[in-house]
């Protein structure tokens, strides 16, 4: 019967067309970004001329910029373990716990995911000068570590919901406790979903700054040093950071598909975060 | 299944943290919304309705909510036209090429959103990489100088951010659209346009709601575009609060728009949950 049944072509343009317009538009300041971060003339300026690797040079010995970036290191490491420290029960919980103020619960952490920054900073800035904190790094570790709780649960949880159950009950009947079954066969299947989740908070924690901004003590991070930068004046050599930590970037989300795809064969990391963030 | 013990582990811990480092803050955020400031600039903890009639009184303060909500709001068109075709062409026809496609979407997310928001800067500028090359190619003899400092600029830009975050929920809703519904429906005569129009299209609306809400609520709190982008036109209500937690100094007022901001977001998120339970088929 193949035959009889007509089937419409799909061979109308517009569509790629439409789809290259938007890939153009998404990597045009990108390649702007990059293509500067070499020209001799400053940024701006068509065609480029004079391509050069002085910003790189100037870049190498701008110690403020190294602080920050160590300081931005330090800040998304130490946020990562306090969002997973707390995200991973946290999924536990929404997962397989009953406890009254579940639903309240859930909406609260998953709220962040959602919420302009400027709110989630604001609001933990004046619950630090009520209890008297004075803002530094850790203030920063703070906020970056309670708006990522977010992320940590929503890729856990997302993990649980795959998770054969009947392995935990297997392993609880064979005579392990809760603590052994937790160590030896929750987390070894959560392995993939935990990682994917530290890589994302690590990324996320180094770019941000509408909470950072507020809660900023002496010390920068590195997008609060790169915007105090920006109103100072527009240098290449904020391109030439900017393209390292992209190519960095770039290095990570690679690899962590290729394990992904290797592990799992399916990616989709972002999308499934964006849908558990509207709490489906 | 599980212990007592085990579920008050799991539990506790993100309970508390919570408890103080969220639902703590909100509950600030309103109480300072009903305290002021006296004149030797010291926050009382006096209860009153001052800080809400003054929003109200002054016209500044619904006026540059309702400019924002109108930016929030092209921002969002634009992401929707941008990234809904974009979602539809790689799920629908890009076959192989879907994975890489894909990714391309995802990889500026990574570049950091304030890096892209300087990026268009140095692109709209009166000596940026636009006018220059519009000069050069002999199509403008004086830069335009409406490209930067204005609306355009901060819509232009959020544009630029928010449409993968408008396109990935779209994607995600119309791959999870069984693609024998999609054959059926041509197999029993219709046109690709029927198809979508009957078929793809309502399935993919919680999609669409996802991405409209991420988009808009985003760029509706924004702050950091329009300053560096807006000019004194391009102005969103955010800046305001910025500017009354630092050089204003009246936190109680700030307060009072960041909760009204707050609560236009939560009211938002809840009429799109409603709206998506309507629209999902399973």
């Amino acid at each position: 019967m193949e035959f009889l049944v007509k089937r419409p072509s799909d061979t109308s343009l517009w569509l790629p067309l439409h789809a290259a317009a938007v890939f153009a538009f998404l990597y045009l300041p990108i390649a702007v970004l990059v293509l500067y971060s070499f020209n001799g003339q400053g940024v701006g300026g068509f065609p480029p001329r004079n391509l050069t690797l002085d910003w790189y040079r100037t870049l190498a010995g701008d110690s403020a910029i190294w602080d920050s970036v160590f300081n931005s290191l330090m800040v998304a490491i130490a946020a990562m373990a306090i969002s997973l420290a707390l995200g991973i029960p946290a999924a536990l919980a929404l997962d397989r716990a009953k406890f009254p103020g579940k639903a309240l619960f859930r909406r609260l952490v998953l709220l962040p995911l959602i919420l302009p920054g400027i709110i989630t900073g604001l609001s933990l800035l004046m619950l630090f000068r009520e209890a008297s904190v004075k803002l530094s790094l850790l203030t920063i570790i703070l906020g970056h570590g309670t708006a990522l709780i977010s992320v940590a649960a929503t890729e856990v949880f997302a993990g649980l919901q795959k998770l054969d159950r009947a392995q935990e009950e297997a392993s609880l009947d064979l005579g392990a406790n809760y603590w052994q079954t937790f160590w030896r066969v929750t987390m070894p299947n959560l392995k993939l979903p935990i990682i994917g989740a530290a890589l994302l908070i690590f990324t996320l924690s180094m770019d941000e700054i509408a909470v950072s901004f507020f809660l900023i003590g002496r010390d920068n991070t590195l997008p609060l040093e790169i915007w105090g930068r920006l109103r100072r004046g527009i240098t290449p050599e904020i391109n030439a950071i900017s393209t390292i930590i992209f190519f960095f970037s770039l290095a990570a989300i690679v690899t962590w598909y290729r394990l992904r795809v290797r592990a799992e064969g399916q990616p989709g990391i972002a999308a499934e975060l964006v849908e558990a963030g509207q709490g489906k | 299944m599980f212990s007592r013990a085990y579920r008050a582990a799991i539990t506790l811990p993100p309970l508390l943290w919570v408890a103080l480092f969220l639902l703590t803050p909100y509950l600030l955020m309103f109480c300072f919304s009903f305290w002021s400031v006296s004149p030797s600039q010291e926050i009382v903890h006096q209860w009153n309705f001052n800080n809400y009639r003054e929003l109200a009184a002054k016209g500044v303060y619904p006026e540059t909510l309702f400019r924002s909500m109108w930016i929030a709001a092209r921002v969002t068109v634009f992401s929707l036209l941008l990234g809904y075709p974009l979602a539809y062409y790689l799920s629908f026809r890009a076959g192989a090429r879907k994975e890489l496609f894909y990714q391309l979407v995802i990889i500026p997310l990574w570049v950091s959103y304030l890096v892209r928001a300087y990026a268009w800067k140095t692109i709209l500028g009166s000596d940026g990489v636009l006018n220059t090359l519009l000069q050069y190619v002999h199509l403008t003899r004086h830069p335009l100088d409406f490209l930067l400092y204005s609306p355009f600029a901060v819509v232009l830009t959020l544009t630029h951010i928010y449409t993968p975050f408008a396109f990935l929920p779209i994607y995600a809703a119309l791959e999870h659209i069984p693609r024998n519904l999609v054959e059926a429906s041509h197999d029993l005569g219709a046109s690709p346009f029927q198809t979508f129009w009957r078929v793809i299209f309502p399935l993919s609306i919680p999609g669409v709601l996802a991405g409209a809400t991420f988009a808009f609520v985003l760029s509706l709190g924004d702050f950091l575009a329009p300053l560096l982008l807006g000019g004194p036109s391009g102005i969103m209500i955010s800046n305001i609060v910025v500017s009354l937690f630092g050089a204003a100094y009246n936190w109680p007022l700030g307060a009072a728009i960041s909760l009204c901001m707050l609560l236009l977001v939560i009211a938002l998120l809840f009429l799109t949950e409603r709206l998506e339970k309507k629209w999902s088929f399973s």
